[in-house]
């Protein structure tokens, strides 16, 4: 039985952010992951790095914990975020005094803002509606939760810490008040195995309920659904919100090289429940277009959604039920759930809610805790010791370009949208990949507008030369086409609520690619695909794929 | 309409682009459209300072033959055209080079009153020689010869004939004004011949050397003043022709697709103009054109230029051809015959365009034809200099068989 000190539950954003503050202050720990890291919220989310601006007005305590971590996070993981600046733009019929509240809420949050002239912010973002009466800067930025997570895990790891993906934990052994061992599900060996452990540390994030389930306390969670729509292109420079009380469709942020637009928030029975209204779409696209109109008439790839981690303590008095309300009323701070004291549960405590921008603060504040507890006397350092890959500096959209121009690499790209080149993949297939998805979250293959008209098939050839999932026949792991199938599969489960205009014509090319040419059957079909994927369970899916179908972000 | 970066979200990456572009067919140092165009473009948008990475982007010769052949109506070439002028903006501007070959007026207005002498020295290598070692001009690349008259000068003593049945405004350009007078005088005459009076706006040049070499900013203020100037005749008489094909392509929608100048004032001159050959179809679908021409006994090779596909009108210049008794057209093979305005003098560049070209001359060399025709001037100095033909403008054969008719 593998033994350690610390068990961390979920390989979102919280849970590696708490492994690395372990590691950072000499713990043993284990992180299991049902998935892969950042499969769950922490691959579908928007990409903002907050800097508080948008919770300055009724909220203000979140406010303040994220342009904190907005200032920590640039100092520590520069690489992962793209310094882009963030507006808040007043339209026609948007209310004023809502505006001087909200200047007076960043004041009051220490969040810097400066006003811009309509003339000024169309000078910063050229395709801002015309109408657009003025606007706040605000140090917004963009994140990447994929490069974050492989950072702090890395980090982590060198540290002597542990990550365990598709190792769902699917129990707990309790001597009286203790969990003395978690129980996980190897799901690559297809075996159980159990985790001897002194702490679990439950950083399930909307699923952290059914964690405290198996290890027998109550957890109540709500799971708020946000959809996002996923443009072809950038549109804005940096990010765009409305000035108004936050409500669907009121934030543009520009990512590597796409927008995205969000988002709504409405409670959904569970957090699997990922799946897309046309409706929404259309609303997304139509509330942002009044900030960019060029959106309306612009390109869109996919939609996806995700479910926001909300705790509440006391459910509250309409029931806080199993669905159909604004989810936005629930403060968006995190909370330490002490066990010991609640439940009395001794060696659990829960870290839930929060945003991906304050996963650190999240982690310190758990780990805080626990080291207490734990008698360990090592101080927080996630806050300073920067984070391997930070002397990248901040990320920049043009990166993939320079790097093709300067390896002259033109004839070797694999996927043409992101700019990857047959060195990547063969170096990310050497490090032991085998699934495409995989591919896609390490080096973003078939990201992009063609979504994997060309780059999937090219991408299969190479696993299945590699050995990495041997071809039809073969034994060890997915075939080829089958993983081919998969990938493609997913590509078309977002892309479904966004099929006119030009993804329609592409969708018609890439069926003509894969049905024509390949003779795959269903994949990125548009006359039979079946209907969206049912909402994921946690089992089920072959190993390694993620049924969520995670990660635009 | 479209912002011309945004068409870049149409590409499905059929790759009908890349199967079209001259120049990624000869050369890997020009990765080909698709991957500067709508590829790039991605990368490109949200970067308002800072140098542009893609500097292979510059052996684009913006021949247009992408934009032409997508489609989904991804403005490629033109995507690429705008993203060179950032990277010129951020170089601080044209080099010196590219300086001189981007004001064609500047460089004839200087060395006209000694063209004689300009001409002689231009033609000899040691001094082409110091030309491509002092400012990149290749030492084989084909050079205009300056002309003593300016076509202005010539108009101002031609005698227009009397009795006419309409007014059209000629805009010559820079080629006719400063390097061919001969081509312009071919043009008034022809239009003489149907019946029209001709005018002679002022004018100057429309910038298209300097927008194409990317410098946006002083080919927005050629554009201004040529707008300006052209305004008038925009409403009358309300026919502006020309006979540079890619001058004319200019004034007609390169102001508004890449300039940005979409001002009322701009769209009535684009809507005015005609290329030259384009027009005299026109007439002759109304029954108008005089058709009264003499045999002309000859072979000759037609090559349209890359940029009169932009145009959309077809090929005008093979129609009104097809009406010489006796002339023998064959058609070129090639797409591009290399040049693409001042591309193929670069030093840098002047293999590539020979290289793209090859196809055209291969073509020359094995049917042999009396004589070649092309509508655009720096192809038909490009086409002389590499076959040693002489290359016409397709008005002047009308002018030959209307002369001797
Ligand atoms: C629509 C939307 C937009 C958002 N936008 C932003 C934004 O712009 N900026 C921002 O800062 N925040 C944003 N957030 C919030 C942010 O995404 C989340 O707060 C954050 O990602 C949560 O991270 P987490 O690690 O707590 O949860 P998760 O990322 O969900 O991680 C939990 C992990 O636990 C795993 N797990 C579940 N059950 C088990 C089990 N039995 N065994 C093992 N593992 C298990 C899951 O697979 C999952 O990977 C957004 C959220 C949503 C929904």
């Amino acid at each position: 039985m593998m033994e350690t000190d610390v068990v961390v539950v979920g390989g979102g954003v919280t849970g590696v952010a708490v492994l690395r503050d372990l590691a950072l202050r000499g713990v043993r720990a284990v992180l299991v992951e049902r998935f892969d890291l950042g499969t769950g919220t922490s691959g579908r989310w928007h990409g903002l790095l907050h800097s508080g601006a948008r919770y300055a007005v009724r909220d203000q305590e979140s406010a303040r914990e994220c342009i904190e971590e907005n200032t920590t996070l640039r100092r520590v993981a520069p690489h992962t975020i793209e310094d882009i600046g963030g507006l808040f733009v007043l339209l026609p019929g948007d209310d004023e005094a809502y505006a001087e509240q909200f200047v007076e809420g960043c004041r009051a949050s220490g969040i810097p803002t400066e006003e811009l002239s309509a003339a000024a912010a169309h000078r910063r973002e050229p395709l801002l509606a015309p109408d657009v009466k003025l606007a706040y800067a605000v140090p917004d930025g963009g994140i990447d939760s994929w490069s974050l997570l492989r950072s702090m895990a890395a980090d982590a790891e060198a540290r002597g810490c542990k990550v365990l993906v598709r190792h769902p934990m699917v129990g707990a052994e309790r001597d009286g008040d203790r969990i003395t061992a978690v129980r996980v599900h190897d799901a690559v060996a297809g075996e159980d195995r159990t985790i001897g452990c002194q702490w679990v540390v439950n950083a399930a994030g909307a699923w952290a309920g059914e964690v405290g389930r198996m290890a027998g306390v109550p957890l109540k969670m709500i799971a708020g659904k946000g959809v996002m729509v996923v443009m072809a292109s950038r549109y804005v420079r940096g990010v765009v919100n409305a000035c108004r009380k936050p409500a669907d469709g009121d934030i543009i942020v520009p990512q590597h090289e796409v927008a995205i637009l969000g988002t709504t928030s409405e409670q959904v029975a569970s957090a699997d429940d990922i799946s897309v209204g046309l409706a929404d779409v259309d609303r997304m696209i139509d509330m942002c277009a009044q900030m960019v109109p060029a959106i309306a008439s612009g390109r869109v790839l996919r939609a996806f959604a995700g479910s926001r981690p909300l705790y509440v303590a006391e459910p509250p008095a309409d029931g806080g039920g199993d669905g159909g309300g604004d989810t936005r009323e629930v403060s968006r701070t995190f909370t330490v759930v002490d066990h010991p004291k609640l439940d009395g549960l001794d060696n659990m405590y829960s870290i839930v809610g929060g945003k991906l921008t304050t996963c650190r603060q999240m982690a310190e504040a758990v780990v805080d805790r626990l080291a207490e507890r734990m008698g360990v006397t090592e101080p927080c350092r996630t806050a300073t010791e920067v984070m391997p890959g930070a002397d990248h500096g901040p990320h920049q959209v043009a990166e993939p370009l320079a790097r093709v121009e300067r390896d002259q690499a033109y004839g070797e790209l694999i996927c043409e949208c992101e700019l990857v080149t047959r060195g990547q993949v063969r170096d990310a297939v050497a490090s032991g990949l085998t699934e495409l998805e995989d591919l896609r979250r390490k080096v973003r293959l078939g990201y992009g507008p063609c979504q994997a008209a060309f780059c999937a098939w090219r991408a299969a050839g190479m696993l299945a030369e590699a050995g990495n999932g041997p071809g039809p026949g073969g034994d060890q792991g997915p075939d080829a086409v089958v993983g081919l199938e998969r990938f493609l599969e997913e590509r078309w489960r977002g892309q479904r609520p966004t099929i006119w205009g030009d993804q329609a014509r592409q969708a018609l090319l890439n069926h003509a690619i894969y049905r024509g040419i390949f003779d795959l059957q269903g994949a990125g079909v548009p006359d039979e695909a079946a209907e969206p994927s049912t909402p994921a369970g946690g089992s089920g899916g072959p190993p390694g794929w993620s049924p969520g179908g995670a990660g635009e972000g | 309409m479209l912002h011309v970066e945004q068409t870049a979200d149409r590409c499905i990456k059929c790759n009908i682009c890349n199967t079209v572009c001259p120049v990624s067919a000869v050369t890997d140092l020009f990765p080909g459209p698709k991957y500067e165009g709508p590829q790039g473009q991605r990368f490109r948008a949200g970067i308002d300072t800072g140098d542009s990475p893609d500097k292979s982007l510059d052996y684009c010769s913006a021949c247009g033959l992408c934009t032409q052949a997508c489609p989904e109506g991804v403005m490629v070439a033109e995507i690429n055209q705008v993203a060179r002028s950032r990277l010129v903006a951020d170089r601080g501007g044209l080099n010196l080079r590219d300086q001189v070959i981007s004001r064609p007026s500047l460089m004839g207005g200087m060395a006209r009153p000694v063209a004689p002498i300009a001409n002689a020295v231009m033609a000899a290598r040691p001094v082409r020689l110091l030309v491509e070692k002092t400012i990149g001009v290749h030492r084989g690349a084909a050079m205009p010869k300056f002309s003593a008259m300016t076509f202005r000068s010539w108009a101002r003593s031609h005698k227009a004939p009397a009795g006419t049945t309409r007014t059209v405004a000629y805009f010559h350009g820079c080629a006719a004004q400063e390097f061919e007078p001969e081509v312009g005088a071919a043009v008034v005459r022809v239009l003489e011949r149907n019946g029209a009076r001709v005018t002679f706006p002022k004018q100057g040049c429309c910038g298209l050397p300097l927008v194409s070499n990317g410098d946006f900013d002083a080919g927005r203020s050629y554009a201004t003043r040529l707008v300006r100037r052209l305004r008038g005749s925009a409403d009358d008489p309300g026919v502006i022709v020309a006979s540079s094909t890619s001058c004319g392509m200019t004034l007609k929608a390169k102001y508004r697709e890449l300039l940005g100048l979409d001002d009322p004032d701009t769209r009535a001159v684009s809507q005015a103009v005609y290329d030259i050959c384009e027009y005299l179809v026109g007439l002759d679908d109304d029954g108008q054109l005089n058709r009264s021409f003499a045999p002309i006994r000859a072979r000759a090779l037609y090559h349209p230029p890359c940029q009169l596909m932009a145009h959309g009108v077809g090929l005008p210049a093979l129609d009104l051809l097809a009406l010489v008794p006796g002339l023998e057209i064959e058609r070129s093979r090639a797409g591009c015959c290399g040049t693409a305005g001042t591309y193929g003098v670069k030093v840098e560049k002047y293999q590539i365009a020979m290289d793209v070209g090859r196809t055209l001359f291969d073509q020359v060399t094995e049917s042999r034809p009396d004589f070649i025709v092309c509508d655009s001037e720096t192809c038909r100095w490009h086409i002389a200099q590499a076959t040693g033909l002489p290359v016409y403008h397709p008005v002047q054969v009308l002018d030959r068989a209307y002369a001797t008719a």
